[in-house]
């Protein structure tokens, strides 16, 4: 398992994939770096409040958090459609597995080195666009930490459907199926949010539901809640509790833990069940 | 080197379906140590779907197979087990030894070794100039090379070759041959899966020949291609015995030799007597076989009895 991890960080490498990945984080923190730089000097010398400003920034960097959470989907998607099913598809699967290693340490090894890399590109461009924002305008998110991880948390969510998918279907099949599914599993937060905040109790059930059979947007909420400045600062400058609620850029409390050991506990479910699939399948 | 002491592989039975195609129809093969199989048919008779079955790749429908004395996909008796795939591909961004470490590692050797095995390798396959080059840029010979000596990495018990000339020149050919010869010779047991007919008549021991997933002929070169007339050089025979010899007639006569074509080979001797008998006298007798290359396409020719499988 450990050397097809490493092998799959080693062509991640060797492919340039990191060094360009790398690269389109520079570019990207530098756009950022400018357009908060200029927001942040041009509210001050209209005198705006601090706070305002402060709530501003906020949405700035969640709006850009929801950007690149985007972008990290697309990211995973490419990256981990062709890790199985191309493996098979080009035969390069025939000859790994003609050796001791079992199927399931093929999925599991390559799901581990995608991960790394993932959650290292997460992870360092993340803090790197936090940071350069918190110093330009003097603002820093309340839960950086906890902003990093339910973002790497989402990426590896989505990373490891598209990696399962790869097992029953062409890569490019499952990239694509893997990008819809984030698109509606976002667009499902939503509504259950809105339905929620309207009170239409089915609807937010059937909703809610769907936000559990795929985690993506349930973590984006931990990425907001550890991004925005804290609720009493919200209501404070007049925003309304139920509303912010059904807002998918502002959450009021983190996901609960049982949503976060469901998440986890999804991830081994899926991979479990490619697993399981891949090693009855005829190669 | 293996101590087993029952056959290398035991298939008995063995039937695979993918859907409703038969790939094999109750399969029965047995190979023993150090034994150098040709297994031989036309596209779709099934080759390549043992050869998998073998390894794990795909599991039987229905039936029962050893290898190495291990039920079919057990995973520890890789260890000892080579494989050329039909379909070979290498990661391209690897540079040829970096492959050769990367399967030794796959396969359990230690670093020591698997760096003792690849730089063997190398030079088995004659690619020690382009070792530090990416795979990526290799012709499609280089990279069969580069798979045959993946497959022998650290000398395994059974190796499995399907189709391992089929991107070489006829140089190449000719090292493949002594490569698979120098195999068998350290006691491996090699199957060596080829639409090359010529070439499995030199190398191998025994052939199998598949068609539409049954085996329709099993045995040694001799077994399977049978003898086929006889050339006998004779002076001292006037013209008329030369053209009737009771009730043998030569199909060929220059002056030397007398050939009788068709015949059976238990009848040469008879054939023999009766050139003496006319009062010739004998210099040589060269019994004919037919090639292999007949004898499969009579046997591949006759109508399918199973549907025909399609891997």
């Amino acid at each position: 398992m450990m050397v097809i991890a490493r092998l799959t960080v080693r062509e991640l490498v060797r492919r340039r994939i990191v060094l360009l990945l790398a690269a389109l984080t520079i570019v990207s923190v530098a756009l950022v770096a400018f357009g908060v730089e200029r927001l942040v000097t041009l509210a001050r010398e209209d005198g705006l409040p601090e706070l305002e400003i402060r709530i501003g920034v906020s949405q700035v960097m969640i709006l850009i958090a929801f950007m690149f959470s985007f972008v990290l989907a697309m990211t995973a998607a490419f990256l981990g459609a062709p890790a199985i099913g191309g493996d098979i598809e080009s035969g390069v699967a025939l000859a790994l597995l003609a050796h001791p290693l079992s199927r399931m340490d093929l999925l599991v090894g390559r799901w581990l080195g995608l991960a790394l890399v993932v959650v290292g590109y997460t992870v360092a461009s993340g803090a790197l666009a936090i940071g350069v924002v918190a110093g330009i305008s003097g603002f820093g998110p309340p839960h950086p930490v906890l902003a990093l991880a339910f973002l790497s948390a989402q990426a590896v969510v989505l990373m490891t459907l598209t990696l399962a998918l790869g097992t029953v279907m062409p890569a490019i099949g499952a990239g694509a199926v893997a990008v819809v599914a984030f698109g509606v599993g976002w667009m499902a937060g939503v509504l259950a949010s809105v339905a929620a905040a309207l009170g239409l109790e089915s609807l937010a059930g059937a909703a809610e539901a769907s936000r559990w059979l795929f985690p993506s947007d349930g973590l984006w909420r931990g990425v907001v809640y550890g991004l925005e400045p804290p609720a009493a600062a919200m209501i404070a400058n007049g925003a309304s509790p139920r509303g912010m609620e059904a807002n998918p850029f502002f959450a009021l409390a983190p996901p609960p833990v049982v949503f976060d050991i469901w998440a986890i506990a999804w991830v081994v479910i899926v991979l479990g069940l490619a697993g399981w699939r891949l090693s009855r399948r005829d190669l | 080197m293996s101590r087993l002491a029952g056959p290398v592989i035991e298939l008995r039975a063995i039937t695979k379906r993918y859907g409703t195609t038969v790939a094999l129809d109750a399969i029965d093969l047995q190979v023993g140590r150090g034994e150098l199989i040709g297994l031989l048919g036309p596209n779709g008779a099934g080759k390549t779907t043992i050869i998998k079955l073998l390894l794990g790749l795909a599991r039987p429908t229905s039936g029962v197979g050893l290898v190495l004395g291990a039920p079919l996909g057990d995973r520890a008796t890789r260890h000892r087990v080579g494989y050329l795939p039909e379909l070979f591909r290498y990661q391209p961004w690897l540079r040829a030894r970096e492959v050769l470490e990367l399967h030794g590692e796959l396969a359990g050797l230690s670093t020591p070794e698997r760096r003792a095995a690849a730089g063997e390798a190398l030079e088995r396959v004659d690619l020690v100039a382009r070792a530090d080059d990416p795979v990526g840029g290799f012709s499609k010979g280089m990279q069969q090379r580069l798979g045959l000596g993946v497959a022998l990495l650290g000398a395994p018990d059974l190796v499995l070759l399907d189709e391992p000339t089929s991107a070489l020149d006829p140089v190449g050919r000719t090292e493949v041959r002594e490569i698979v010869r120098a195999a068998r010779d350290r006691g491996a047991t090699v199957i060596l899966n080829s639409h090359l007919l010529t070439e499995v008549e030199r190398v191998c021991d025994r052939v199998v020949i598949l068609n539409h997933g049954a085996v329709v002929v099993s045995g040694t070169l001799d077994d399977v291609v049978a003898a086929d007339g006889v050339r006998v050089r004779v002076t001292d025979l006037d013209p008329a015995a030369r053209a009737s010899l009771g009730t043998f007639r030569p199909s060929e006569d220059d002056g030397a030799w007398l050939t009788f074509r068709p015949l059976d080979a238990h009848r040469i001797p008879e054939v023999v007597a009766a050139i003496v008998a006319a009062g010739g006298r004998i210099h040589a007798v060269e019994p004919g076989r037919g090639s292999l290359e007949a004898r499969f396409l009579e046997l591949v020719a006759a109508p399918p009895t199973v549907e025909d499988g399609q891997r």
